[in-house]
């Protein structure tokens, strides 16, 4: 089997795996809907604060979300020992790993299309800059968090306490993403300035950092 | 070896009291700021340790991935431990310096809070480390070094373009700028004697990394014999 081929079969289980049970999907929307009406209480923002505050908001009931997505991506392989199998199978490594990535990355997507609309209604968003650039914003950033997550959870797995190692190494290295994103979408929201500068960085960050996990995630996955 | 490291530890001590003399009694006043600037001398010389601490993990890691050596793992877990004891006396003693000369504690300035990120990294390289069970520790470590030293260039960017976008009203620093000689005498004895400080301590780390690591060998060797008898 060639590396596409493994990818796409990888990918395929995934998604038929979360197509019957939509645990991932099911959870990561409940938990972002609870950060939505939380913050709501939390701040009672007008329609202007709110267009001030929601690029933050946004961005950390997703990157909350997605890590709850994330702790389950490698968690299901443990069982039967899957993931030994993988490892003495001549199947390439990193085909693995970005069938994850792309598991993860549309689940995130799905979750922000959901999404969306309900931080619309909740805080009366309207955008005075284009909306496209927040899709072009969305997309890269969900990529950076979901690169980083997933190589981040198959290290967190061969831990002690899983789940709460994830986002303790996870936060950290994202910072610079979660402060491009959250920049991007509040100047695009205000239309105060442009995000062309946070979108290059985003760029930057996910190639870099997707050659970084494709490199390393081989020995990772061999580690004794 | 070992007379020699012992030597090495006393010329160490020597050169901290001396670096000491220089930098509190020798060096002069500062003009505006007075006395509190002397804090400088300490300030400094400890950012620069732990930028070569994390440097060192960072080359470490690579050479772990590289030749699964024992020893670059021990190295690069005693430069990243050390790394995080200077970086949090740059945090400390930056604050008391700015408190008086700035007004505030802290401002959220590209230099600061990319030491805060860098530091915030390597105290969850360590947890990793101590979470990580067994034999695997050393290559998630190693993995997780390389993206967190690949990472700070990134998050300096960053920062300082949030930064210029919204300047701050309390903007200082600059401290390079025109150095007074005999400031920059007892800047540089001081450097000397923290990186020496920085060598010392992550060559005992270092040691005690490896005995450790003959420790556990040597635990695994008899519990494999005793199970054969």
């Amino acid at each position: 089997m060639s590396h596409v081929d493994v990818t796409k079969a990888t990918l395929m289980k995934d998604l038929r795996m979360e197509w019957r049970s939509k645990d991932a999907i099911n959870s990561m929307l409940f938990f972002s809907l609870l950060v939505v009406v939380i913050f709501s209480f939390a701040f009672n923002p007008t329609a202007e604060q709110s267009r001030l505050i929601a690029g933050g908001l946004i961005w950390v009931a997703f990157l909350f979300a997605a890590v709850v997505a994330l702790n389950q991506t490698w968690a299901r392989e443990l069982r039967n020992q899957v993931l030994d199998a993988y490892r003495v199978s001549p199947a390439p490594p990193n085909a693995l790993l970005l069938a994850k990535v792309l598991g993860n990355f549309l689940f995130v997507v799905i979750l922000e299309a959901l999404m969306a609309p309900l931080f619309v209604v909740f805080y009366q968003l309207r955008s005075v800059g284009p909306v496209w650039q927040l899709v072009v914003i969305a997309l890269l950033g969900t990529w950076a968090l979901v690169v980083n997550g997933t190589f981040f959870a198959a290290l967190s797995i061969r831990t002690r306490s899983r789940e709460i190692m994830l986002p303790l190494i996870l936060f950290p290295i994202s910072i610079p993403a979660l402060l491009a994103m959250v920049d991007a979408t509040t100047s695009v929201l205000t239309g105060e300035s442009t995000p062309d500068f946070w979108i290059k960085l985003l760029l930057v960050y996910d190639v870099i950092f997707t050659a970084v996990c494709l490199l390393l995630f081989e020995s990772v996955l061999n580690a004794e | 070896m070992k007379s020699l490291s012992i030597a090495f530890i006393v010329f160490t001590l020597a050169l901290l009291g001396f670096s000491t003399y220089q930098g509190l009694f020798v060096a002069p006043t500062e003009q505006t700021m007075g006395d509190v600037q002397r804090i400088f001398y300490y300030h400094v010389p400890s950012a620069w340790v732990a930028g070569v601490c994390f440097f060192v993990n960072f080359l470490a890691s690579i050479a772990y991935l590289w030749k699964r050596s024992l020893n670059a793992d021990a190295l690069a877990a005693a430069s990243a431990e050390v790394g995080v004891v200077f970086c949090t006396i740059v945090l400390i003693t930056g604050p008391i310096w700015a408190r008086p000369v700035w007004g505030i504690w802290w401002t959220w300035d590209a230099r600061l809070t990319t030491t805060l990120v860098l530091w915030l990294i390597y105290v969850s390289y360590l947890m990793l480390r101590r979470f990580a069970a067994g034999g695997q520790t050393q290559v998630l470590a190693a993995a997780l070094g390389i993206f967190g030293f690949v990472d700070v260039p990134i998050v300096y960017m960053s920062i300082r373009w949030f930064r210029t976008q919204h300047p701050s009203p309390v903007m200082g620093g600059g401290e390079n700028s025109g150095l007074d000689p005999t400031m920059l005498h007892a800047f540089m004895w001081n450097l000397l004697a923290f990186t020496c400080v920085g060598i010392v301590l992550v060559a005992t780390r270092y040691r005690l990394q490896q005995l450790e690591n003959a420790v556990e060998a040597e635990h695994a060797q008899l519990a494999l014999e005793g199970r054969a008898r």
